[in-house]
């Protein structure tokens, strides 16, 4: 009590507005400690611990992950400390914690996004570590790259292809589509009680124009330009598919995983996913699929899908520890590791020799292989603006499906809000 | 406890010293004060004071992603403020919020109102009715805002399952799916979770109106109706305003109900200020602009806040 008594006497009233001041100091200074309490090892030494962060909260990717970060830290004689947030709440994380200057050792960044954590300097330059991305998809490469550096390498890409139920399609004695037409023909005869044709997730939200952009991008739409006509013509196709019946209104409200259900239940006959889905469709016995390339609107022309993907980054610390760090995401990257994670996981390695051997053993992912080859990288055409044009263009599509404005008018609304 | 005794102590026995000499007693009376008071202040400073200035400060800086780790913003004065007010969405968005408060505050209070009437009546089984009704509140959202979603499905939720049953729709209605139907979604669902909060203070208010005046108005003539309108409804008013105003401010800022069943969308149709500042801030990473939402968002809560004072110090006031 009378240690209370005398501190005390520091918060005199006419102290206050100075004790206020020196409390939020005080505050400032737990909250950076906090932050750097867990990143900061030994002194100048060989660290002995490293932190890593990921958004992989579903099986398999997040019981896969932690197991091959094991076997990498044991290689390098290091621990590495998992932790996992929620997509939603990633970025905001990785901002908070290079705020407190602490970003973690190693982070699993979604490739768009990864120009945006390069800008604020918190990264550190793994193409001037040593690290090269020779042999990798060129879109990949240049997906991890801010003003000329490398920032960030993908261990496995993923994409987007059409799945389909082969019994419904046997049954009705259907091939699987090619074009627009042949998709939006067969998806209106597919479509009988409560199956629907088609599902596809139109989520207000990255996912939601990720699932679009095979579409628009292989209708020749360009992202500086979303109300171009041949933007307005991918979207009307979404739009008709929803407005015949043959695709569920609720795709407005379905994510990516919801989909996948759809499917899996038997309620949607063909489905727009990613071949992380596969592991968990393989496990389905009695569900019976195929994988084609993304239909295109004429015959002659060719599908670019959206790359999809997690880079590794190495956030700024003390030179030891960046050359931990460094070590353990070459170890990540290797052939091996690589290709591991991209089976259990259900990813495309990113180097295009070991994508090739893949497609080759494994029908399923040859769908995949194909469209990785001449897949885009989001962020090509606007760098650190695409999070604001994706939001638009989101908005746009939600818009129109389930809103009913016409997609002329949504797309025009969505370059004016891009533009602001 | 101690303190305060030894503090009167000290006073009294201190108090014949020689008048112009720093008493001891006295001023340790006064920094035993200052010990009690300081937590307080400390727990306020910290956790109130300084998110607020932050926050306050944060509208108007260009806080952009960098900013983070360079802890570098320019102030750009009322920037942030104009931009907001000039998003396609903010118009819409502030209406949403009106529509959504009126909405569910009307509904809840008329509902509430309505069952405590009913259960201020005696009758078999009228307790643990009463108890099973405060279960909507009880739950923790996220569980019943996601079983709200599986209910409001359009393909295969059971509200329209029923609907499509009993003929009164010929088509499943698209609840969160549509844009002019989301808005009602939330506001439904935020009215079953309002409900038994409304009841319950409601409840309570009824229980403190004296039986003799209702004996009485029936002495005289006065109907079911009569009685509630000219007994019921005017001896609670102080508690009906406690009820609004203090509804009105957790309604202003819900964002569980609505991140849960539509995440604002679809196309931002039942987007409030609260879920439009986290979109800002969060998920486009427009911190700025983000707070200057909250700020917004802030200010009328204050407004309200002041309103519920207010109300209350006179309640106080008339019953002494």
């Amino acid at each position: 009590m009378s240690r209370l008594l005398r501190t005390s006497r520091l918060f005199r009233p006419a102290a206050r507005p100075g004790a206020l001041a020196a409390l939020a100091a005080a505050g400032a200074l737990t909250l950076a400690a906090c932050g750097t309490g867990s990143g900061s090892g030994g002194s100048g030494g060989a660290p002995d611990t490293l932190t890593e962060i990921d958004y992989y909260d579903a099986a398999p990717q997040n019981t896969q992950l932690p197991q091959i970060l094991d076997e990498c830290g044991v290689r390098n004689g290091v621990k590495i400390k998992h932790q996992q947030v929620p997509r939603a709440q990633f970025m905001p994380k990785l901002l908070q914690q290079a705020s407190a200057r602490s970003l973690p050792d190693l982070a699993l960044i979604d490739n768009p996004d990864l120009q945006q954590v390069a800008a604020t300097g918190g990264l550190v330059s793994l193409s001037k570590a040593g690290l090269s991305t020779e042999g990798l998809y060129p879109s990949i490469a240049q997906a991890g790259q801010y003003q000329g550096q490398t920032y960030g390498i993908a261990p496995g890409v993923n994409g987007l292809a059409l799945y389909y139920n082969t019994d419904f399609f046997t049954r009705a004695g259907l091939e699987p589509p090619t074009t627009w037409a042949e998709l939006a023909a067969d998806a209106k005869k597919l479509t009988q009680g409560p199956r629907y044709g088609v599902a596809f997730s139109a989520v207000g939200t990255e996912e939601g124009t990720f699932q679009f952009e095979p579409f628009f991008w292989t209708a020749r739409g360009n992202l500086k330009e979303l109300d171009s006509p041949q933007a307005v013509k991918a979207l009307t196709l979404w739009k008709d598919l929803v407005g015949s019946g043959s695709a569920s209104k609720s795709v407005v409200t379905w994510t990516q995983a919801d989909v996948n259900d759809q499917f899996m239940a038997g309620n949607a006959a063909m489905m727009v996913n990613g071949p992380w889905q596969l592991p968990t469709l393989n496990a389905d016995k009695k569900l019976h699929f195929g994988v084609v390339p993304i239909p295109v609107p004429s015959p002659d022309a060719k599908p670019v899908t959206p790359l999809g993907g997690e880079v590794w980054t190495v956030g700024h610390s003390k030179p030891a520890r960046e050359a931990k760090a460094v070590a353990v995401v070459k170890c990540l990257l290797s052939q091996d590791e690589s290709a591991k994670w991209s089976k259990d996981a259900g990813y495309i390695p990113s180097n295009q020799r070991a994508a090739a051997q893949l497609a080759s053993a494994d029908p399923q992912l040859a769908a995949f292989v194909q469209e990785v080859g001449t897949a885009k990288a989001r962020t090509t055409e606007l760098g650190t603006a695409y999070p604001k044009v994706s939001q638009a263009l989101a908005d746009a599509i939600q818009a129109v499906l389930a809103g009913g404005t016409s997609p002329g008018s949504a797309l025009s609304q969505a370059q004016s809000a891009a533009k602001n | 406890m101690s303190i305060t005794v030894q503090g009167r102590q000290a006073a009294t026995t201190a108090a014949p010293a020689p008048p112009g000499g720093r008493s001891r007693g006295p001023a340790r009376v006064r920094w035993a004060a200052v010990a009690f008071v300081a937590p307080a202040w400390l727990y306020v400073a910290g956790f109130y004071l300084y998110p607020l200035a932050s926050s306050i400060r944060m509208g108007f800086q260009d806080y952009t992603v960098s900013s983070f780790y360079t802890g570098v913003a320019p102030y750009v004065g009322w920037d942030n403020y104009s931009k907001v007010l000039h998003d396609g969405h903010f118009g819409e968005t502030v209406l949403n919020t009106v529509l959504f408060t009126a909405g569910s505050l009307a509904f809840q209070f008329a509902i509430g109102l309505a069952l405590a009437v009913f259960f201020s009546r005696r009758f078999p089984l009228g307790g643990p009715l009463r108890s099973l009704l405060l279960v909507p509140w009880l739950l923790p959202l996220v569980v019943s805002g996601t079983a709200w979603r599986w209910i409001l499905d359009t393909d295969s939720g059971v509200l329209n399952h029923v609907l499509l049953n009993v003929h009164l729709i010929a088509h499943p209605v698209p609840w969160l799916a549509s844009t002019h139907d989301s808005l009602t979604a939330v506001t439904l669902v935020n009215i079953w979770v309002g409900i038994p909060f409304n009841m319950v203070i409601l409840y309570g208010g009824l229980q403190s109106i004296p039986g003799e005046l209702y004996e009485a108005a029936s002495l005289d003539g006065a109907g079911g109706w009569q009685r509630f309108r000219h007994i019921t409804l005017p001896l609670l008013r102080p508690v009906t305003a406690v009820v609004l105003t203090l509804g009105l401010i957790y309604t202003v800022k819900v964002f569980d109900v609505i991140m849960i069943l539509t995440q604002g969308g679809p196309a931002g149709s039942s987007q409030t200020l609260t879920t439009f500042a986290y979109n800002l801030s969060f998920q486009q990473l427009e911190f700025g602009r983000g707070a200057a939402v909250g700020n917004l968002l802030i200010g009328v809560a204050v407004v309200f806040a002041v309103v519920y004072l207010r109300a209350t110090r006179e309640q106080r006031q008339a019953g002494r």
